[in-house]
């Protein structure tokens, strides 16, 4: 790796002004993608902000309303293993438990989580090929280059990327919100505002700026997060970034859905709602699965694939019926 | 700039001066000796360096020594107690766990906090339901596998791992 400079402070506010200050400064959690991204020489800083010892951002909190407030210094392990999470959100628990390998599960952060970059092969090359997420202006390799893992919604020519984290589109199914603060103080971003599309502009994932840390994810109480799932479709069976993934969540009143929420992983660069299809979804039986698949295929109608990931369409609506039917049976 | 750092590795207090840039795999091998932990990927993609820090398995080849100041390490050096192996080291040996046995050290090292893992009630995407309580007699092959999925071996010795894990996992 390069040479920098490190260190490692207490204080919240003092980690803050520290990255206000310094464009060159990065902070570091877990360390298990931007050491992987140092190494390949994507991401260059000149000092890394260690946040590991900062205090009150790693706690688990099952809030009394039915909600949940998760510290963006908690582990993806702990996280996946906490009682209150695997019963009030399963979706939150399975897509943990569905992404990295143990080891990687006791080291990485639910903040770094989200904050990941594209597993775009073009992205992390060490050769430096064209990649206008990594080199603005430099052009995209993936757009008329091998894309069998890219997007199929919202892309641009500048930019075919997906999104990798597995949490992440949970989180968006269920609406959750990211506590972000600055030397100005503290705000809540939607997660439907917090992610970006990349129009001529990919080199940025998402909404924060210099000087924001990430301190908590909020999840608010939602009835319908007990009967919820999370199913991921990779080319092999663990320890792999998916090709496609479902994050439902569902309630129903006889079998009658009221109210469905389904995010999409591995189809766009964020988490990829089905926002037609839910509302399509609305009145159906969870038990007519041809009327499921008419509803699931509206969101579809203006899905644009590459030259290489067409069966990602397919794909992609057998996998949010199957998460559909998983989630409806925890009803 | 070089930093100190003061780590407990396999239960003696060892204080080294590092550059911030060095990996906590690189200290373990280069500053301290312990080639036990294995460079193999060195991207985190297979296993080869599993140690423990404050009993819980990580990857050394994807942190920075820097960060572990005041922490606990266990290498494979520090698993034997007063001579006798660790009974996942004898049974790695019973069941042929491995062939070249470049990846064994990490494979040992994940599994031992592996079962801790499922002592301890953590579920896996190997688990049916995970709103369940988890136990230990949960622990089936399926399960092993899917928690040891983060330990590659090239000579392609999976089963006789399993049985070893598996037969450490049943006992108490």
């Amino acid at each position: 790796m390069h040479p920098f400079s490190l260190s490692r402070p207490t204080d919240v506010l003092a980690a803050i002004a520290a990255h206000a200050q310094n464009a060159r400064l990065a902070f570091i959690a877990g360390g298990t993608d931007l050491i992987g991204l140092m190494k390949d020489r994507v991401t260059l800083p000149d000092h890394l902000l260690d946040i590991n010892r900062l205090v009150g951002i790693s706690q688990i909190e099952a809030l009394r309303d039915g909600g949940l407030r998760i510290g963006a210094l908690a582990r993806m392990s702990d996280v996946a293993a906490n009682p209150d999470v695997r019963s009030r959100f399963p979706v939150i628990a399975e897509s943990l438990l569905f992404a990295a390998s143990g080891q990687l599960r006791n080291m990485a952060t639910i903040g770094g989580n989200i904050m990941q970059r594209t597993r775009c092969t073009y992205f992390r090359d060490e050769d430096d090929l064209p990649c206008n997420k990594r080199r603005p202006g430099s052009g995209c390799s993936a757009r008329y280059g091998i894309n069998r893992n890219h997007a199929i919604f919202g892309w641009s020519d500048d930019c075919v990327a997906t999104h990798p984290s597995d949490l992440a589109v949970a989180l968006a199914a269920l609406d959750a919100n990211v506590l972000v603060r600055n030397p100005g103080g503290q705000r809540l971003i939607p997660f439907a505002g917090f992610y970006r599309l990349p129009g001529n502009t990919p080199e940025h994932d998402n909404v924060l700026e210099r000087g924001d840390l990430i301190v908590a994810i909020e999840v608010p109480a939602r009835n319908e997060g007990g009967a919820s799932h999370y199913l991921k479709l990779r080319d092999r069976q663990s320890y792999e970034f998916a090709l496609v993934s479902a994050a439902v969540a569902v309630a129903a009143d006889r079998r009658r859905i009221s109210l469905a929420r389904i995010g999409m992983g591995g189809v766009a660069h964020k988490p990829w709602r089905l926002t037609r299809s839910e509302a399509a979804l609305r009145g159906v039986s969870l038990d007519d699965i041809g009327a499921l698949k008419l509803a699931l295929a509206v969101s579809f109608a203006d899905a644009r694939p590459l030259a290489h990931n067409a069966f990602k369409i397919e794909l992609a609506q057998r996998v949010a019926l199957r998460a559909l039917e998983t989630a409806g049976a925890r009803l | 700039m070089r930093v100190d750092v003061s780590m407990i590795v396999n239960g003696s207090l060892r204080t080294l001066e590092v550059e911030p840039r060095t990996t906590l795999l690189d200290a373990l091998r280069d500053e301290l000796a312990l080639t036990g932990p294995k460079k193999s990927c060195d991207r985190g993609e297979c296993g080869a360096c599993t140690v423990h820090i404050e009993g819980r398995r990580i990857l050394s080849c994807m942190t920075l020594a820097a960060m572990h100041d005041g922490h606990q390490i266990t290498t494979i050096e520090g698993l034997e107690s007063n001579g006798s192996l660790h009974s996942l080291q004898e049974m790695f040996i019973e069941h042929d766990g491995f062939q070249c046995g470049f990846c064994t050290s990490g494979q040992i090292m994940s599994a031992v906090a592996m079962i801790e893992e499922a002592r301890a009630g953590w579920p896996s995407a190997a688990t049916t339901d995970v709103t369940k309580p988890f136990t230990i007699e949960d622990l089936s092959p399926a399960e092993i596998r899917e928690r040891m999925s983060g330990n590659l071996c090239r000579c392609s010795c999976y089963p006789n791992i399993v049985a070893a894990v598996a037969e450490v996992a049943g006992r108490r």
